[in-house]
């Protein structure tokens, strides 16, 4: 499959007057048309800065260091900004976090998703923009109705949906969620995510989840990639990641989520605290807080390596895949 | 230090009846007649000595407002709390002084439930310091070992430290500490871990399950993620807009809930598995707020299953379907 | 929260706030030197500020030898005048400030923790303070009774106090009386007095320095203002040299006679300037909004 999205070794840091926050180090993915990936992690591992990163909105203070993101075989930091400004919201949207704040209070919801079709579409008249707004509208689950209303008037679930309807508003073929139901109630969450969903299988187009929901991941994603301290340290198949985790990482982070499902089991504790960005420990950056660390761990950084097929992860010693889903992991050497 | 303990009576260290609180709002210019939201309604249910009973519900149905009325920070409309056989409405005075040592609440937000201007020692102190409790060698004592209790060691490297010196994990483990410096009896645990994050937040939650085993504590568990209460909880209560719809032991709830929201409810929690497709919650509609409603069950409008008898007759009372399980539905069998 | 050191960090990168602070040193060595210079290196007849008189020479005299500054209608140094008063500028600043801010943190946090009533007894009072104007009213007291430098700092203290800057100060109480750790303080068993005094307060007190910074400015300003008209009873201030030039007539003379009115005049606006400098200093340190960081 031809990728839509191609991040190549990608480094940025944060300038800051402490020093050089490390907020994405030497991360590599790529996302075929019409796929779904998810990222998870701690919160302030850098899964929001991938994100703007992507869609070029990167704060002043930003550096991008190495690396390059290829956007349908186009590699957005060479074009000119206002070359991108057109690709953007056209090609590439993104739901932001914290999206129920995101709506402007002093405009109707209806005019703001009709502004950003005409911002995007010259071509488009107004009369068809809100026409779009209107089918955007049904798709999303908003009572038409509702259109004329102002931000204050809508619930929290809402918001949320009028925000990925402005984020569909110019059929992008990449839509990137960031945490878009982390505030919501779990029924309303559902709906959500099935609604996204939905709409991907529809249109074909791609998304991008990014969530510290373990749960919410395994449900939406085709491919999922684990975040930590700004490395990605795991990606793969859901279903390898989630069964088989090959990183000590996923792996603890896998069995520190207590879940409905199943037997009641007991939680495992990762030790420790995720380091700061800005000193972050020499060779694995997980090194502190690894039951599985060698000498070689806190002195050679690992580079992400295949261990199946689509899977690849950034270990020095990554967990001998169990044959079932089961609990025997030992040391090694893939 | 000695602290006064009242001679047991029952096995139920709090009993809580027909609790109620209604707000009033949207006092509006011209309207005659006030709005009241009936936060809490009607709410009535027991927690035995070194239990852990959880309270469960989507945001706003509640669950705070009923801690607080426990903790006395919030007067209620009506209905009677019983801490140890003893009306907690009419204490005052001197008899506050106790009230405060036997029952202590843990808030939800650790970055906002510490005072940011006071020390580590001095916000753990306060409750013996308010209290005359010891002088400062025992007071330092005290703290000291609560410190070193959660888990924040070597206790003195962080007497002087202020709160944005500390992770969140810190923070709330110091916000646990200050709750049991008292010893206190029961506690209200109002989603003390729903602001960490999940590597530190499983470790937070051992920790509370280890101190109350230790201390044969009995909490009242607030939480929204009904996962978190399977593991924690004993027994589990799922609120609706101011209602205690069903209560049961945690495991027989989750397994098998009988209330047609609980089941919404239960299967709408996203599972850490991507081979599993849940199916859709049956249920319908938005949340509304209480404000003023009508008397008849409280989740007819959303209710996949009402019938006639619904809409005719009272919110139904809470009725026992099967030894320690109760259930208010019209419709489900005695 | 940060510590000192951190909180100087921050301002320390306001260059508006510690240009400021330069001024104010400055200032402050100004003043110093008074007790110095009298006595010492000038003659108490010659350079009294208020019956000092040099007979040597025709007055105004514009600025010379021996008289850097010049020297006003009556033969007074101007830059002794200028130095004498610095000290007294000091005093009433701070002290009408202090007065205001202590009072003003101490209303404003029993009006937002009690609320209802006690709330709105002194909001009201408030607003009554602040619909009079403030000069006009210090106008009319000023004539009835003669208000000396010390009573007149300590009345515009009150008025501050209960005017503008409980309402100010309230509002910010009122942020701090609704967050989670007062009512972690109430459960842990704290009373009113413990909550207002260990919790409210201290949170309100950063803000409280920062209106302090702006409430010299405006003190000193009143003061200048009242001695043009000349309706209080301070014997030598920067207002009170104006006013001098002014009711000799001097003036309106196109600038002709400036020594009499200029430093005095530049002394007033950058001795306000500089508190008001550091307040937005400050404003960085206490307003998260602001912060860079
Ligand atoms: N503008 C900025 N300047 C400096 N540091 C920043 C900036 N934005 C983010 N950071 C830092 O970069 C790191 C990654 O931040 P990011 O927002 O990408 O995390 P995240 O994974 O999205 O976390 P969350 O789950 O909390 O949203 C963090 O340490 C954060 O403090
Ligand atoms: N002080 C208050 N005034 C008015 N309404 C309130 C107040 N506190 C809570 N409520 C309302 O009462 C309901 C229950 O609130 P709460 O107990 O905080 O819910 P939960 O903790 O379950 O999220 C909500 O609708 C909330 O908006
Ligand atoms: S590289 Fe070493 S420290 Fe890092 S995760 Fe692998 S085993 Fe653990
Ligand atoms: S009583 Fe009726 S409306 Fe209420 S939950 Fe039961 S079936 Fe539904
Ligand atoms: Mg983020
Ligand atoms: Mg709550």
């Amino acid at each position: 499959m031809d990728a839509l999205l191609k991040i190549e070794n990608f480094t940025m840091h944060y300038r800051t007057r402490a020093g050089h926050v490390k907020a994405v180090d030497d991360v590599t993915f790529s996302l075929a048309h019409g796929q779904s990936l998810g990222l998870v992690g701690e919160s302030g591992c850098g899964k929001t800065s991938v994100a703007m990163s992507i869609m070029r909105l990167l704060p002043y203070n930003s550096e991008i260091k190495s690396g390059t993101i290829v956007l349908h075989g186009q590699d957005i930091y060479s074009m000119r900004e206002e070359e991108f400004r057109k690709l953007r919201w056209k090609e590439v949207a993104m739901i932001f976090q914290a999206a129920m704040n995101a709506l402007n209070p002093v405009y109707t919801v209806g005019s703001q998703i009709t502004e950003v079709i005409l911002e995007h579409e010259p071509e488009v008249s107004e009369r068809e923009a809100r026409q779009r707004v209107t089918e955007l509208f049904s798709i999303v689950g908003i009572p038409e109705e509702r259109m004329d209303h102002y931000p204050h008037e809508y619930s929290g679930g809402m918001k949320q949906r009028a925000v990925i309807a402005m984020a569909l508003a110019c059929n992008p073929s990449l839509i990137i969620a960031d945490e878009p139901t982390t505030a919501l109630d779990v029924i309303v969450q559902d709906k959500i995510l099935r609604e996204m969903e939905e709409i991907r299988r529809k249109t074909g187009m791609s998304m991008m989840y990014i969530s510290h929901d373990v749960s919410v991941i395994a449900e939406v994603s085709d491919i999922v990639g684990v975040m930590y301290a700004g490395k990605l340290v795991e990606i793969g198949p859901a279903d390898d990641v989630f069964k088989r985790p090959r990183h000590p990482y996923t792996y603890g982070l896998m069995n520190a989520y207590p879940s409905i499902l199943g037997e009641k089991r007991d939680l495992a504790t990762i030790p420790g605290e995720p380091p700061n960005l800005m000193f972050p420990p020499l060779g694995c950056r997980f090194h502190p807080r690894c039951d599985w660390a060698t000498d070689e761990c806190g002195q050679v950084e690992p580079r992400a390596r295949y261990v199946g097929p689509d899977h690849s992860v950034a270990c020095h010693n990554p967990l001998r895949a169990p044959s079932s889903g089961g609990e025997p992991i030992g040391v090694a050497k893939a | 230090m000695a602290l006064p303990k009242p001679n047991k009576e029952s096995d139920s260290i709090v009993v809580v009846k027909g609790l109620t609180k209604h707000f009033s709002v949207g006092r509006g210019l011209f309207r005659r007649e006030q709005a009241r939201l009936h936060a809490v309604d009607d709410v009535s249910f027991d927690v035995a000595r070194g239990e852990v009973f959880g309270l469960v519900g989507e945001s706003g149905c509640g669950k705070t407002t009923t801690g607080r009325m426990l903790v006395k920070l919030t007067v209620p409309t009506s209905g009677d709390i019983f801490v140890d056989n003893e009306d907690i409405s009419a204490i005052s005075g001197q008899g506050m002084r106790e009230f405060r040592q036997r029952v202590q609440m843990i808030f939800q937000d650790p970055y906002e439930s510490l005072d940011p201007r006071m020390t580590v020692f001095d916000i753990i102190s306060e409750p013996l310091n308010v209290n005359h409790i010891g002088n400062l060698e025992e007071r330092e004592e005290r703290v000291a070992y609560m410190l070193s209790r959660v888990g924040i060691t070597p206790p003195e490297m962080f007497f002087f430290r202020f709160p944005h010196e500390l992770s969140g994990g810190q923070r709330q483990r110091v916000a646990i500490a200050r709750a049991l410096v008292v010893n206190p009896e029961f506690i209200v645990a109002d989603e003390p871990t729903s602001m960490l994050d999940v590597s530190i937040r499983t470790g937070v939650m051992k920790l509370l399950a280890e101190l109350q085993e230790d201390f044969g504590m009995s909490y009242l568990y607030i939480t929204h993620d009904l996962a978190v209460a399977r593991y924690l909880c004993d027994r589990i209560a799922v609120m609706y807009l101011g209602k205690i719809v069903e209560m049961a032991g945690a495991e027989d709830i989750i397994k098998n809930p009988l209330h047609p929201y609980s089941k919404a409810l239960i299967s709408a929690v996203p599972l850490p598995d991507p081979a599993i497709r849940r199916d859709v919650p049956n249920i319908k509609g938005g949340v509304s707020k209480p404000i003023n409603p009508p008397p008849r069950c409280r989740f007819y409008p959303r209710c996949p299953v009402a019938k006639n008898i619904c809409r005719d007759s009272d919110h139904p009372e809470l009725c026992e379907a099967s030894p320690g399980h109760f259930v208010a539905c019209h419709l489900v069998a005695r | 929260m940060r510590s000192l050191a951190q909180n100087w960090a921050v301002f320390k990168e306001s260059r508006i706030g510690l240009a400021g602070l330069a001024i104010i040193v400055c200032f402050g060595v100004f003043g110093l030197m008074w007790p110095i210079m009298i006595g010492n290196l000038w003659d108490v007849h010659i350079y009294h500020p208020v019956v000092g008189f040099d007979p040597a020479m025709m007055h105004p005299a514009p600025p010379c030898r021996g008289h850097v500054l010049g020297t006003d209608p009556i033969g007074r140094d101007v830059l002794a005048q200028l130095m004498f008063s610095t000290g007294r500028e000091f005093l009433l600043g701070v002290l009408s400030a202090v007065i205001s801010v202590v009072v003003g943190t101490f209303v404003g946090a029993i009006a937002a923790y009690y609320g209802g009533l006690t709330d709105s007894f002194f909001m009201r009072l408030a607003d009554i303070i602040m619909l009079f104007p403030f000069v006009p009213l210090l106008v009319v007291v000023g004539s009835l009774v003669r208000l000396d430098m010390f009573s007149f700092a300590i009345i515009l203290g009150f008025l501050e106090a209960f005017g503008g800057i409980t309402i100010i100060l309230k509002a910010q109480a009122l942020q701090v009386n609704v967050r989670p750790y007062i009512d972690a303080a109430k459960v842990a068993g704290g009373d009113d007095l413990h909550i207002i005094r260990s919790h409210i307060i201290p949170n309100v007190l950063p803000l409280s320095f920062l209106y302090m910074m702006f409430n010299v400015t405006a003190a000193i300003l009143s003061e200048a203002t009242l001695s043009f008209f000349g309706v209080l009873n301070i014997d030598m201030s920067w207002g009170m040299m104006i006013h001098t030039a002014e009711t000799a007539g001097y003036l309106f003379d196109y600038g002709r006679y400036w020594w009499l009115w200029l430093p005095s005049g530049l002394a007033i606006t950058l001795f306000c300037a500089a508190f008001y400098m550091v307040g937005r200093g400050l404003d960085e340190v206490v307003n998260p909004r602001l912060r860079k960081r």
